[in-house]
């Protein structure tokens, strides 16, 4: 394939709850997939079921591409307010679709583009409803774009009469705008190469546990979580997998629990609300070393919060919660790619080291969708941790027995002549309860040394991006990482010296490296969505070192690369800002 | 009795009690060994999953696999444990104040549902580990030092379990070892969730509900008695006072259990599955 000029092309999508702003943008999400681009898309949603307003912003990029633009280049317009509400993001070029028949009195800056949807569908397959299919016929013949892709996908995602009538409205909308649109739009998309996997972190998170052999989830709906376990519903039968919505998260947590106790790879899923309810939970999976994967989708609290948007205000909380002390493991995905590839980690983690396992992500990465290279499912391990084999002749088994590393054999009960038990009161090595001090100092003890061996020996420690040595470092964790990667790239085009260090392996804290990286860095910031720099004060606390520098964000919305950049620009040294 | 069966109760002995002498709870942990005796279960085939409370270390004094949870928490714990094996005989051990005090919405959950396990109330009518305080069941009237004008109107398990839809609800009475442990056996004889409440003294908080006020007041069902009449099950359910009914007060046979509804367990038990991320390969085509 010939190499061609690198693309980057942002489309928005806008209308109200209901009429279909987001089907449209994974759709067009999908179109641009199937021919090879690296897509990513974002979701902007209230909460509500009906009208408010909804957008869907589908970043198109022959590079690859982490993270939302906040300079529209095309704006499908279902209803009037997107076009009001929106014309400020829109680029010097950019071009604004919308149904001038239903949409009156338009007034903008920008290029608008009337495509009469609703008559057009009407008139080609008898249905009002496809016009929204129209305006994606019309924008990909504004783009130059392979129509047959598109007529494969409708007819995949469709199928049968619906399939055909979409792809004919498409056409209509494609061909009216060949014949209508009499300037240039100045971006082509034509397609660069195979087809990518498209979906988003809540779907990544659901087949990674699925390749992980999870077999049973529990989960009370929350947004942003809910995705994860519709999903898993859906295959219950092909997967066999155990799927309950339970009466709260509280039974949530605890059925996760009784299925792991039992044998099965368990998990489920909530926002921080509903993890709130799930931390007495947390310290009996902590206590029982009954193995356990929490999926926390941060949105901002306290509280209820800002139910539909994204924050990452949970991670001094999740790194804490429940009395006492205890092992857990807490992973944040850095990208939709890394969700499906943390969450196999964390079953693995779970049950290596016989703890919980939170995973730790936010509206942002949970409702996003980007493109991704089919996972590899070969390459995924499944490790199921010491698991006892009965020596014959008696059940001298102990499910709490003192080991040098502190992680005892598993048996799961039902196994012939094995009796298994645990305890939430502190127990014995058999697991039945006590209250000798011995004892109880030999159980801490024990759980303390397989927090040392999860530190040390399962989690991955993080690296350094760009130079060793650079003016600025910037310290992000989890959803933030295409951001921050786009913010660098700015940076160095901008001849500045600057270097990143993400974290998605967050707890127990990797402290030794994180601390000789800070040694190095001249001027830090920490780049976060959360109001008080929760990563600069575990950081503070686990390695002494103060991180002075925080981009900050806690309006619900994203972080996106010109957010970091702009702080930069007002703060750091690299820019001027005297200290 | 127990020479007749192939499990001997020397199985069933296990830590050394640490009730107060004279507690109800003896006589309740009796009744469920010679139950499992009589049912010919061995100990590795149970699971006793208990909840906080002086009722949550029966499992810690029988022989079983056991996992003693949270306050409040058993029912979420033991209904996983039997959909993930539903081989094991799962059995939820709770007091009044676990069951329908901080577990108040598993315990109406898990009966809609009707999961196949067996739910084991021991119903003192009051909070005897944390010294004497009122339950959700203690008597109207009844003076604890956290109610000094006395408790408010009792939660009746009896009567929330039918109309919750439970499909098997007994009462008994830990004073009536044979009685009990006729009713768990059919406790765990039954398809589907099975609620046992067991009035059950307790010699040092209650001196209100002792042995001798449950023996003047506690009658076995009458023969002509029809457990599966719902209406008259419930009249059957508020009767409580000078008279005490025990027994099975409502029964529904046939109902599917929630197991019966989970397509994943077609296939059999789910923790004799083998794990193979491959099979996970055929569902990426539909993100393409």
């Amino acid at each position: 394939m010939a190499v061609k000029r690198p693309v980057d092309v942002n489309f928005m999508i806008g209308g109200e709850a209901g009429q279909g702003v987001q089907s449209v943008g994974v759709l067009l999400g999908k179109v641009f997939a199937r021919g090879g681009f690296h897509v990513f898309a974002d979701q902007d949603y209230e909460s509500r079921i009906r009208g408010g307003h909804n957008f869907m912003r589908v970043r198109t990029s022959s590079r690859k591409t982490e993270a939302v633009s906040e300079t529209v280049d095309m704006l499908l317009a279902i209803n009037k307010e997107t076009i009001d509400l929106h014309q400020p993001e829109l680029a010097s070029s950019g071009v604004i679709i919308y149904d001038g028949d239903t949409i009156k009195d338009v007034k903008s800056n920008g290029f608008l583009f009337s495509v009469p949807m609703a008559r057009l569908a009407q008139e080609k397959t008898g249905d009002k409803l496809m016009s929204n299919t129209v305006a994606l016929g019309a924008a990909l013949r504004l783009v130059g774009y392979d129509m047959a892709l598109m007529d494969g996908l409708l007819r995949d995602h469709f199928g049968g009469d619906v399939g055909e009538a979409n792809v004919k409205a498409a056409h209509a909308g494609y061909d009216y705008a060949a014949q209508n649109f009499r300037t240039e739009f100045p971006h082509r998309l034509e397609p660069i190469g195979a087809a990518r996997m498209f979906l988003t972190g809540n779907e990544a998170i659901a087949l990674g546990a699925i390749a992980a052999g999870c077999k049973f989830i529990a989960a009370y709906p929350m947004t942003p979580a809910t995705p994860i376990l519709e999903y898993l519903a859906t295959k219950a039968k092909d997967m066999d997998i155990l799927v309950v919505q339970p009466e709260d998260e509280i039974a949530a947590i605890n059925m996760a629990l009784g299925a792991s106790f039992a044998g099965l790879r368990a998990m489920t899923a909530t926002s921080g609300s509903g993890f709130c309810l799930m931390v007495e939970g947390l310290g009996l999976a902590g206590v029982t070393e009954t193995p356990c994967v929490i999926v926390n989708g941060q949105r901002p609290g306290p509280a209820v919060g800002l139910p539909t948007r994204t924050e990452q205000g949970d991670l001094a909380f999740v790194v804490h919660a429940a009395c006492g002390d205890f092992p857990r493991a807490v992973l944040a995905p850095a990208t939709i790619e890394d969700a499906f590839w943390v969450t196999v980690k964390a079953f693995n983690l779970a049950e290596r080291y016989q703890v919980p396992v939170i995973i730790l992500t936010d509206h942002y990465l949970a409702g996003s969708y980007a493109t991704v290279d089919k996972f590899d499912m070969s390459r995924v391990t499944i490790d199921r941790g010491m698991v006892y084999a009965a020596a014959p002749g008696g059940d001298g088994y102990k499910r709490h027995k003192v080991t040098v590393n502190g992680i005892s054999p598993r048996a799961f009960p039902g196994q012939k002549e094995v009796l298994v038990a645990t305890d939430s009161d502190e127990h014995d090595e058999a697991g039945h309860l006590t209250e000798s001090a011995e004892e109880r100092r030999a159980q801490v003890q024990k759980r303390q040394r397989k927090a040392f061996e999860l530190k040390h020996h399962g989690i991955t420690p993080p690296e350094l991006r760009g130079p060793k040595r650079a003016d600025l470092t910037l310290i992000g964790w989890g959803s933030t990482y295409g951001a921050i990667k786009e913010a660098v790239e700015l940076l160095l085009r901008e001849g500045k010296s600057a270097n990143w260090l993400h974290l998605n392996e967050l707890w127990p804290f990797p402290a030794e490296p994180v601390a000789d990286i800070l040694c190095d860095a001249k001027e830090s910031f920490v780049v976060e969505s959360n109001a008080s720099g929760q990563l600069a004060q575990i950081i503070r606390a686990e390695t002494g070192k103060a991180v002075e520098g925080k981009i900050l964000r806690y309006d619900g919305r994203p972080i996106t690369p010109a957010y970091i950049v702009d702080h930069l620009r007002k703060e750091s040294c690299c820019y001027g800002n005297v200290k | 009795m127990v020479t007749l069966n192939r499990v001997k109760t020397e199985e069933f002995v296990g830590l050394k009690p640490a009730w107060c002498p004279g507690c109800g709870n003896f006589g309740i942990l009796n009744a469920v060994n010679r139950a499992l005796v009589e049912l010919e279960l061995e100990p590795w085939q149970v699971l006793l999953v208990s909840g906080i409370g002086q009722a949550g270390k029966l499992p810690h004094y029988t022989r079983g696999n056991v996992f003693n949870s949270l306050h409040g928490r058993p029912i979420p714990v033991a209904v996983a444990a039997k959909m993930a094996n539903p081989e094991l005989t799962v059995i939820a051990v709770s007091g009044d104040g676990d069951a329908y005090g901080e577990g108040g919405n598993h315990f109406l959950h898990a009966m809609r549902r009707n999961h196949d396990i067996t739910y084991l109330v021991h119903d003192n009518q009051v909070y005897a580990l944390t010294k004497g305080q009122a339950s959700p069941t203690s008597d109207p009237g009844f003076v604890t030092k956290t109610t000094p004008e006395g408790a408010v109107t009792p939660l009746n398990p009896i009567a929330v379990a039918i109309v919750a839809g439970a499909t098997f609800v007994a009462r008994s009475f830990a004073g009536d070892i044979d009685h009990l442990s006729s009713m768990i056996k059919a406790g765990i004889s039954h398809k589907g969730f099975a609620l046992i409440d067991v009035l059950q003294p307790c010699v040092t908080f209650n001196h209100q509900n002792t042995y001798k006020w449950y023996r003047e007041r506690v009658y076995k069902l009458e023969s002509g008695y029809d457990p599966a009449d719902r209406n008259a099950a419930c009249a059957k359910a508020l009767e409580w006072g000078d008279r005490i009914p025990i027994g099975v007060i409502y029964r529904r046979e046939g109902e599917p259990t929630f197991e019966d509804r989970l397509v994943a367990l077609k296939k059999g038990p789910p923790v004799k599955q083998a794990l193979d991320p491959r099979r996970a390969e055929s569902l990426l085509a539909e993100f393409m």
